[in-house]
Order: C-alpha cells, then sequence, then structure tokens
C-alpha cells in the first residue's frame, strides 16, 4: 500500500499545467485532482505514474457558475459543491439529489466533478449526469482547446476520449427549463457504494403528455448513456405506472449488461427493470 | 447509552463498583489520541519488512528470481524458504498432533504453494517504500497445478502421502439410525454459511526485536494470546520461554483472528535476532483480506426426525469445513465444537455429527468470535423453523416444547467442545424469550407485520435461540499489589483488544478492595510481567482473569485488614476499607488508616513488618473444569424489496442472559459490536473466489462490510437472571453474545417476509441470490 516512486508538480495556472502535461504524458505523467480514485490505484500499485500534475493550486479551475445557458464546472470543483443547488431550477435540484449518492462525505469533500469525467467509472453519477443530458467537456493540451460531447466522450470502462496530454478544463450542462421533470434513482449494497445500476430520466409535459423524454443508465453497461428504445416507449405517453413499466421493460431489454464474478448479467437486467421504473417516478413527483 | 462515574466525593459510603456502567479507563489515550497501536511502535535501526505472496492458488515453485531486487538500494536481506530451513512450519497452539502435523503452514512457501496471498519471500529493506519496490521485482515461476475450491468435492492429495481431508470428526450419543427408522417426520436441509471472517480497524503488525545486552527476543505488537505465542515460538525457535518477552499495545479489535501467530510473526522474530537489528512489520489492508484466518464456511446436510408433535427425537448432520489450505494454530478447534456446540438449547434424545475436515486452496481458516456457535445457530434455527413449517406448528410453540427447561439444570450432554463435556450450568431459555417478548409487545409487533403484509409490503419477523459457551479454563492468576501512594497494581496474563478489559479488572478489583476503580492500573499482554496467562478469547477474559483477579484482591483485603488491625488496635474483622481508608465498621467517622500508609508499613525494612512477608501484595488464582454457558435470543424485522432483492434490517432486538454484568454498558457494546458483525455475515460479508483460485474480495470495495446506514441500532434486554455457581462473582462471558443468532434471525425473517419458508438456506444473503429465490419461488422446500 506504498505508492511506488513518482515526481510531484504543482502549476499554478492553466497553461503551466498543459506544458507539464505535454512533457510528462509521454511518460504516464497524469492529472492529480481530488486523488479519491488516483490515490488508491497507487496505493495498490494497479498506478504507477511516474509524475504527478496536481491541478489543485491552479486558481482559474475552481470555477461554477452559468454562462451562456450552461452551467459550466472547473476542473477543481468538488462534489461537495453540489450538496447545494448550484443553479435555479431543475438542474440544481437534481445535482443535489444526485450528488449524495456519491461516497461519503470526506470523500466528497475531496474528489472532483471532472474528475470523475476523467476516471470514467461505469457506475459514476456523474458520467451518468453528463450521457443523460448531453453535456460537454472542454479539453486542453499544448496543442489547444476542443470540445467533446458526452456521447463522443465516454469510451467505454475507465476510457474515455480524453488524450494523456489533455486536461479536461471544465464540463458543461445546458441549463434545464422550469418545467423539466428529473427524477434519478440507483441500487447499491450499501450508501455511499457505487451503483449496481442507477438511472437517470428527465421530460417535459405538454398537454398532459410526456415530450422530450430523455433516459440514461449507468453501472449496466461499460459506458452510460441513453436509452433510444425506453425514451421512445416514453414519449407521447400519460405518465403513470402503465408508460413508466413499458419505458423500464423497454430499458431492460436494450441493455447488455455487464457481468462479473459475482454480478450475473440477469441480476443487472432485473435492477435495470427497477431503477428506470423509479427514476421516472421520482421524476413524476418533481 | 448512559454511563455515569460516581464521584470520589462519596468519600464514607460503601461503594459496589461491580454491576455499574462506569467510564473506560482506557478512553483518555484513545481519544487524545496518544494511544499506541503496533504501527506507533519504532525502533532505531529497524528495518522493513514486506512479503511477497503467491499469486496462484496452487502450484510448483519452478524457480524465484530474487536479483533484482537484491541489488535494489536500500534492500538489507531478502529470504526464501531455503534462508530459513531450521525454522519449522507453524506449530499448533497445544503442541504437535501428529495426524495434524503434515498440514501445519512453513513460515515461507516451500517447494508448492497452496493459497493466492501465501507468503513465499520476504524482503527486509531500510523504508517500507523500498521493500515494496523490491518485493514488486521478485519474480515468481510456479508450475499451476488445479486449484480444489470445493470442501464438498472428492478429496485429493494435499502432499504425498496425506489426503485433502485432514481429519474426520465424529460426535454424537443415543441410537440415531433407530430414530429416523420410527419417526412419523423426517426433516432435511442443506444450508451453506459463507466464507467471511473479522476484520479489525487496525490490521496486524509485528516488530521483532533482539535484545542482544540481555540476550532476550522481544516480539511487540502481539494481541488475544501473547502468552500462547511465547511458548509457541519459544517450542519452534528452541529459545527458552523466559528469553521470549512478548508484549501487547493497544489493539485496534482482534476478533479471534488478530494475535495467533502467523508467519510473518515467526519471520520477524527470526530476522531481528539474525540481523541483530529490529523487524517492522505492518500489514496493508489487501494483504489483510487474504492472509489473516478467514472462517465460517461450511455445508451442513442435516436431519431431524421428528415426532407428530413436533418434538426432535434425533439429529443427523454431516458437515463440509472449508479450512483453506493449512491447518493454522488452531488445529480442529472450530470443526470439533461446530459438532458439540449445535443442538444448543434444545433437547436431542439421539444424535450423530460427522465433520469432514477438508483442506481447500483458499487462505487458511480459523476463529472468528462465536466460532462455529455463529455456523451452527444458523444451522439448528433454520431446521427448527423447517420443522415448524413441515407440521404447521408455530415457530415459537415448537422451540417451546424441544427447549431445555430451568428443571433441567445443569444439563449434561454428552458430547464436546474445546475439550470440555457440554455441562449447561444455569438458565431458563424460553423464560428469556417469554421476557423478551413481553418487553416488546410481540403480539402488537406481529400484528403490525400482519397488516403490513395485508397491504402488500413483503415485511417479515424471524426468531432465533441461541446458547453459547463461554470462560473456557483451566486456569488463570493474577498478581496484585498496592505500592506507597495507595495505587493498585493488577498484573494479569489477559488481553486487550479494544473490549474494556482494564476497566472491568479494575471494577473487580476495586469493589474487593473498597477503592475508587481509578486507582487500579491493570497490566495486560505482558509476559514479561507474569509468566502465565490466557489472554482475551473464547469470551473468556472476564469470566477466568476477573474471577482471578477477585480472588485475588480478597487475599490482598485481607492482608490490609490484619496489618490494620494491629495499626488500629482492632480485630481485623470490625474493620472495613472505604474509598482506601481502613476504618472501623462500628465508628464513622473514626480512625482510619490509608492502603498506601499500610503499604508504607509492610515495606521491606519498615519497623512494623514484623515477620511478615514483605509488601502489601497477593497472587490469585482461578481454576475451572467447565465452561459457563450464556444464551440467549433475537427477533430481527425485515423488510426485503423484490425489485432488487435488498433487505432492509428494520428493527432488531437481542435478549441475552450473562448472570452477572460488571459493566453493562460495556457488555451492551459487545453486543451491539457482535451484531454489527453478525448482519455482515447475514446479508453482506463474503471472501469470494473466482474458479481459478483468485480471490475476488481483496479490498473494502468488494469485501462489504456493512456501516451505520446499513446497522439499525439494536435494542437490548440483558438479563442478570440466572448466575453461575461456577465461578465466585457468577459472571458469564460476554464476548460472542451479539454476533451468535444473527444470521440465524435474519434467514428466519426473509423467509416470514417473501413468504417461502425455508428459502434461505445459503449466508450471506445478496440481493442477487434472494432476487434468484424470488424468481424460483425457494428453494429446498422441507
Ligand atoms: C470509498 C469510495 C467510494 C466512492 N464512491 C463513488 C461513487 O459512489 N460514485 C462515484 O462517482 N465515485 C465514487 N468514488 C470516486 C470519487 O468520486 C472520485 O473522487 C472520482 O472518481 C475521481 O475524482 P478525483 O477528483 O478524486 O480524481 P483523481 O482521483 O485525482 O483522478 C482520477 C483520474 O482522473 C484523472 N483526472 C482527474 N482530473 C482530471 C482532469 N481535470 N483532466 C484530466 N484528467 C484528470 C486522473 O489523472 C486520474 O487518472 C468513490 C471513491 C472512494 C474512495
Amino acid at each position: 500500500m506504498k505508492p511506488a516512486a513518482f515526481r510531484y508538480h504543482a502549476p499554478k495556472t492553466i497553461d503551466e499545467a498543459v506544458a507539464l502535461l505535454a512533457e510528462v504524458a509521454p511518460q504516464d505523467g497524469r492529472v492529480l485532482a481530488g486523488g479519491q480514485s488516483l490515490v488508491p490505484t497507487m496505493a495498490f500499485r494497479l498506478a504507477k505514474p511516474t509524475h504527478l500534475v496536481d491541478i489543485n493550486g491552479v486558481a482559474a479551475l475552481n470555477r461554477l457558475g452559468v454562462a451562456g445557458g450552461k452551467l459550466v464546472i472547473g476542473a477543481c470543483v468538488r462534489h461537495a459543491a453540489f450538496h447545494r443547488p448550484v443553479c435555479e431550477g431543475p438542474l440544481g435540484a437534481l445535482l443535489r439529489d444526485v450528488v449524495r449518492h456519491i461516497a461519503h462525505y470526506p470523500i466528497r469533500n475531496r474528489g472532483t466533478f471532472c474528475g470523475s469525467l476523467a476516471h470514467a467509472d461505469p457506475a459514476s453519477e456523474w458520467c451518468l449526469v453528463m450521457a443523460a443530458l448531453d453535456g460537454e467537456v472542454a479539453a486542453k493540451s499544448a496543442h489547444g482547446e476542443r470540445v467533446i460531447a458526452a456521447r463522443d466522450f465516454f469510451k467505454g470502462v475507465m476510457t474515455t476520449a480524453l488524450r494523456d496530454d489533455e486536461l479536461l478544463v471544465e464540463a458543461r450542462l445546458n441549463i434545464l427549463g422550469a418545467d423539466t421533470r428529473c427524477g434519478f434513482y440507483e441500487f447499491s449494497r450499501r450508501a455511499g457504494d457505487f451503483a449496481m445500476a442507477a438511472a437517470l430520466c428527465s421530460y417535459r409535459l405538454e398537454a398532459g403528455k410526456i415530450v422530450a423524454p430523455r433516459i440514461a443508465l449507468g453501472g449496466a453497461e461499460p459506458s452510460p448513456r441513453r436509452i433510444a428504445e425506453a425514451e421512445r416507449a416514453l414519449a407521447g405517453a400519460v405518465p403513470g405506472d402503465k408508460a413508466f413499466r413499458a419505458a423500464a421493460q423497454a430499458a431492460m431489454a436494450a441493455v447488455d449488461p455487464m457481468e462479473d464474478a459475482t454480478t450475473s448479467a440477469e441480476f443487472r437486467r432485473d435492477l435495470v427493470l427497477a431503477v428506470t421504473r423509479r427514476a421516472l417516478e421520482r421524476a413524476d413527483k418533481s | 447509552m448512559n454511563r455515569s462515574t460516581p464521584s470520589p466525593a462519596s468519600r464514607g459510603r460503601k461503594e459496589s463498583w461491580i454491576g455499574q456502567s462506569v467510564e473506560r479507563l482506557e478512553d483518555p489515550p484513545l481519544v487524545a489520541g496518544r494511544g499506541e497501536f503496533a504501527g506507533d511502535i519504532n525502533f532505531p535501526h529497524q528495518l522493513h519488512m514486506r512479503i511477497v505472496r503467491s499469486t496462484h492458488a496452487h502450484g510448483r515453485i519452478v524457480s524465484i528470481d530474487t536479483a533484482a531486487a537484491r541489488a535494489l538500494p536500500g534492500v538489507y536481506a531478502l529470504w526464501t524458504a531455503a534462508d530459513i530451513a531450521d525454522v519449522p512450519p507453524i506449530d499448533f497452539r497445544e503442541g504437535s498432533i501428529p495426524a495434524l502435523d503434515p498440514y501445519r503452514q512453513p513460515v515461507l512457501a516451500s517447494g508448492v504453494v497452496r493459497y493466492v496471498g501465501e507468503p513465499v519471500a520476504a524482503v527486509f529493506a531500510e523504508d517500507a517504500y523500498v521493500a515494496e519496490d523490491a518485493a514488486d521485482l521478485v519474480a515468481m515461476d510456479i508450475d499451476e497445478l488445479p486449484p480444489l475450491l470445493d470442501s464438498q468435492a472428492a478429496p485429493v492429495e494435499f502432499s504425498p502421502g496425506h489426503g485433502s481431508e485432514a481429519a474426520l470428526i465424529r460426535q454424537g450419543y443415543g441410537d440415531v439410525d433407530a430414530a429416523f427408522r420410527t419417526a412419523p417426520h423426517i426433516v432435511e436441509l442443506e444450508l451453506a454459511i459463507g466464507r467471511h471472517s473479522g476484520v479489525p480497524l487496525e490490521t496486524r503488525g509485528a516488530i521483532g526485536r533482539y535484545d542482544a545486552s540481555r540476550g532476550i527476543l522481544e516480539l511487540h505488537g502481539a494481541a488475544k494470546v501473547p502468552h500462547r505465542n511465547q511458548e509457541l515460538l519459544s517450542r519452534m525457535l528452541g529459545i527458552p520461554p523466559s528469553a521470549i518477552h512478548v508484549h501487547e499495545s493497544h489493539v485496534g479489535g482482534g476478533f479471534g483472528i488478530r494475535g495467533e501467530l502467523y508467519p510473518e510473526d515467526v519471520l520477524v522474530c527470526v530476522a531481528a535476532k539474525r540481523f541483530k537489528r529490529p523487524v517492522k512489520w505492518i500489514e496493508d489492508r489487501r494483504e489483510h483480506l487474504i492472509a489473516a484466518n478467514h472462517s465460517r464456511q461450511q455445508l451442513h446436510k442435516i436431519r431431524a426426525a421428528v415426532d407428530a408433535d413436533g418434538v426432535i427425537l434425533a439429529i443427523d448432520d454431516v458437515y463440509f469445513h472449508d479450512q483453506g489450505a493449512y491447518v493454522r494454530t488452531h488445529a480442529t478447534r472450530v470443526v470439533h465444537m461446530t459438532a458439540g456446540i449445535l443442538p444448543g438449547p434444545y433437547r436431542v434424545p439421539a444424535y450423530r455429527s460427522v465433520g469432514h475436515f477438508r483442506l481447500t486452496n483458499k487462505t487458511p481458516a480459523a476463529t472468528y468470535r462465536a466460532p462455529g456457535c455463529y455456523e451452527t445457530t444458523f444451522v439448528r434455527e433454520r431446521l427448527v423453523d423447517a420443522i415448524a413449517a413441515r407440521l404447521d406448528i408455530d415457530r415459537i410453540e415448537v422451540r417451546r416444547r424441544n427447549t431445555i427447561g430451568p428443571a433441567e439444570m445443569p444439563y449434561l450432554r454428552p458430547l464436546e467442545a474445546l475439550g470440555e463435556s457440554i455441562h449447561y450450568d444455569t438458565g431458563d431459555y424460553m423464560g428469556l424469550v417469554e421476557k423478551l417478548f413481553a418487553k416488546i409487545g410481540w403480539d402488537k409487533l406481529k400484528a403490525d407485520i400482519k397488516k403490513r403484509k395485508a397491504a402488500g409490503e413483503l415485511v417479515g419477523i424471524g426468531v432465533a435461540m441461541f446458547v453459547e459457551k463461554s470462560g473456557l479454563g483451566p486456569i488463570d492468576g493474577v498478581k496484585i499489589s498496592v505500592d506507597t501512594a495507595g495505587m493498585v497494581e493488577v498484573v494479569t496474563g489477559g488481553a486487550s483488544l479494544g473490549q474494556g478489559f482494564e476497566t472491568v479488572m479494575a471494577q473487580v478489583a476495586a469493589d474487593a478492595l473498597g477503592i475508587d476503580y481509578r486507582r487500579c492500573r491493570v497490566i495486560h499482554g505482558q509476559t514479561d510481567r507474569i509468566s502465565h496467562g490466557i489472554g482475551a478469547h473464547a469470551s473468556r477474559a472476564t469470566v477466568m482473569t476477573a474471577s482471578a483477579t477477585h480472588i485475588a484482591a480478597m487475599k490482598l483485603r485481607a492482608k490490609a485488614l490484619e496489618a490494620a488491625g494491629e495499626l488500629l488496635q482492632a480485630p481485623a474483622d470490625t474493620l472495613d476499607i472505604v474509598d482506601g481508608e481502613v476504618m472501623r465498621k462500628d465508628q464513622n467517622p473514626g480512625p482510619s488508616i490509608s492502603l498506601g500508609k499500610i503499604a508504607q508499613h509492610l515495606a521491606p525494612g519498615a519497623k512494623t513488618l514484623a515477620d511478615r512477608e514483605p509488601g502489601l501484595a497477593a497472587e490469585g488464582w482461578f481454576k475451572t473444569s467447565h465452561q459457563v454457558y450464556p444464551y440467549g435470543t433475537n427477533i430481527a424485522v425485515v423488510r426485503v424489496d423484490a425489485e432488487t432483492g435488498g433487505v432492509a434490517v428494520e428493527r432488531y432486538f437481542i435478549a441475552y442472559d450473562i448472570g452477572r454484568a460488571i459493566n453493562p454498558a460495556l457488555v451492551e457494546a459487545q453486543i451491539v459490536g457482535g451484531f454489527t458483525q453478525g448482519l455482515g455475515g447475514a446479508l453482506f460479508e463474503e471472501f469470494t473466489y473466482s474458479e481459478a483460485g483468485d480471490p475476488l474480495a481483496v479490498t473494502f470495495a468488494d469485501y462489504v462490510m456493512p456501516a451505520i446506514h446499513e446497522t439499525p441500532a439494536p435494542n437490548i434486554l440483558l438479563a442478570q437472571d440466572y448466575t453461575t455457581p461456577l465461578n465466585p462473582l457468577g459472571i458469564k462471558g460476554a464476548g460472542e453474545s451479539g454476533i451468535t443468532a444473527v444470521g440465524a434471525a435474519i434467514a428466519s425473517a426473509i423467509d416470514d417476509a417473501i413468504g417461502i419458508p425455508g428459502a434461505v438456506t445459503q449466508l450471506p444473503v445478496t440481493p442477487q441470490r434472494l432476487k434468484r429465490l424470488l424468481a424460483n419461488g425457494g428453494v429446498t422446500r422441507p
């Protein structure tokens, strides 16, 4: 549980950080954000980065606010920042509901929103939020800056479109209209554990019927994603048990669940059914 | 929990310290961050040890390449088995057992590796980081052999000439076959308990130091059984016991697994002696989960012959005990005890138990809090529930018809546990159930659950009864003395794993001596202070060591009164000790003399000493040939989530009769802690393995322990109705009280919630397993 030796760098600006990354990334140099995933991995020696570029001292990365109709979340914004709504309307409330499922309080005080995206655990709540709401991230390297849509960002278990020398500078989420209904539900064996399956959904009502439905799943497949089949099942329906069950059934049929020695695909499929329906029920009550 | 410590201003009033929930003497340094755990112990010039462990479940060692590791700057030495060929395998606590000797674990694997995590090499380096770097550089070439992972599978060869069934344990009495031939009903079950274990907050640690100036080998970081380990090391290393000092410091939890003698303990001792430098080893969590003792895994095929009224006529049990790769210090203790304690609180006229003690390619197993008892309580109570379901008799009524009554005490059962015959001393098992029912409003609870069920909720109630063993003898001794300042020192051979040992011993001594318990300093776990000790295990510390403390303190009291009588010119029997002052019973206030003053008068060279042996000191021994048997009942209320397979424990009730509680708050704390661990084994914790024998639960993300959200505060009924005549204070043990019946009660509650009697046949009941039960409509319906 003692990490292998590494060199530690503490840049003060984004440019410094990016320049350092350009230099050390080829030798397995990595960004250190909240350290809540990276440091345990290093303690187990599953990762042995030779350089760490600690971004915690980069003041510009603490940005958190609304600009151009989007919520902008800088790379050093901690999970705990979301304990209270960070913006008005359904989005702030949704993020507040979601955050309490992420680990435990001390971990939420260190771990970052963007670090979760870069780490890309299949069950990460923030990754699910980004996938469900079609968020985007801004990535910067010595070669310049680019914007990556969530649907192109997650590439599998702990794999993203981010290049080794890129710093994820910020994540952005569209502000949700006041009439958007959102619901989130996850199942884990203990409070604070990574979810065995999680669902996030949103929709609006027009003339009592569901429009613009979004249903996304996390923890079930290698990456979180929207489930078109389930959304289709919901579109135009009157909210209620019948519609929610139909959408949940469609989600269950559409997923290709991960499987491991202690969790069968069949069980995860059952969970998908449960979490999808419950997320929809919560949206209905929101 | 409401604790209060009577103020010392109670001068003049006779205090009884026994039975009071006084504050713990241990706490001030612990809450101030001044504790000293194994990790806090350091010596100048120490080396750090890191163990290189097998990554294969089973294989022949072809070669171990250590060159790169040795070449790393800062590496002092690197050992494989060949370097310690003179060190024998880890011995059994009770000495050689020829039939089992071939199954002992070598300190470093030689020739063959038998589980993932088995120590293969040891690196000694200037710091812990370098040690770990070097360990990473050791390359093992292992010729893989097929792993054996199922204790039920046909035995294979363990080593040339020795099969993987290390022992076949038979216990029993009566004509079982006749009972089964004629019984109107036979109820049959197959039940499995998952592999799990105690996981203390503090991992293991061992610091070896050789004091060449005195020729003393020291082992620091000991726990549980320091004296036993001193004897074991003495035998293994050929060093007289008095030249080995074993020291216990603060211990962050033991639960039976911490403190046994493991390969790492032997290595730091041998290395310290050879290198003439202190050697420190601190286990990391991953190591802990694959290297420290596992426990519990058993599979029982059990049948009961029952008459038309649900009365048990005979029980026939065949079980498979998954021991893991080697037989460790306990030898057959758990597997043997399993047979002895399975019948529990019930009359069982005929009984046959056949235990297969089988080796597999997993981490070796041994005792974990309530060893054998957690397992068999699950098995027995499942069986009784199944009898109730089969005959359609109320679960409580079946128990009433089979439970041993108070008039049948003492109840002798011709079985053995821990080398003693089973001899229930006192108790009213069903009476305690009724008492708990009255306290919690049983009928109303049942009615509430019925109403919620009718409304569609999957809620249920489970009940389980148990009898625990405690206070294993045969003997324990305590030395007690008063210094010239009136401070009392109680030197015990007990051990403190965090349970409040010091406080309890101080209360017992204070009670006998008429002093404030805070005037007592209690020594434990130091083999250089007292030559005998039993440590702390099998719920025995309070029963055995407190009894010895009481005897020693009463002797000292008599000495003090005798000397005071002369000084105060009053017969000893007219005197009493109040708040550390000896005074006349009939004159209060009156002339008095403090215990410190008496110690001055008895000091060597004091004029008043006369012909007496110097010192105000005494030694007390307590001997016993029988354990004492506390008992209890658990009631669980659970809610099942049919869609996810999740189980929420809504309420939990524990009744326990301890005979006499020295410190009720500490007993309740033991019950709460035990309950939490029991819940772990019931719903969460399991050491799982892949088909290749790779352990899958090697971090706290995969070895899932219940945390505060998952654990309701149990509601406790601590009864003190049936003291035992077998020790001077009438006490029974507390350590294992909370854990024993949790798996049984929760299984029973889940059955009730899902409306499928006998559904739960395996612990832990994970969401996935429960979903499967619901999908199949239950399994093995009797
Ligand atoms: C006990 C425990 C329980 C947990 N439970 C949950 C849970 O339920 N749900 C959940 O989502 N998470 C959980 N986590 C993980 C936690 O949320 C982490 O904080 C998060 O996954 C990573 O964020 P971090 O800031 O700590 O990143 P770090 O650990 O510092 O980094 C993680 C990875 O991302 C890279 N990285 C980080 N930031 C950037 C960046 N700006 N640009 C480029 N690369 C970057 C790092 O190089 C590293 O590879 C848990 C953690 C623990 C210890």
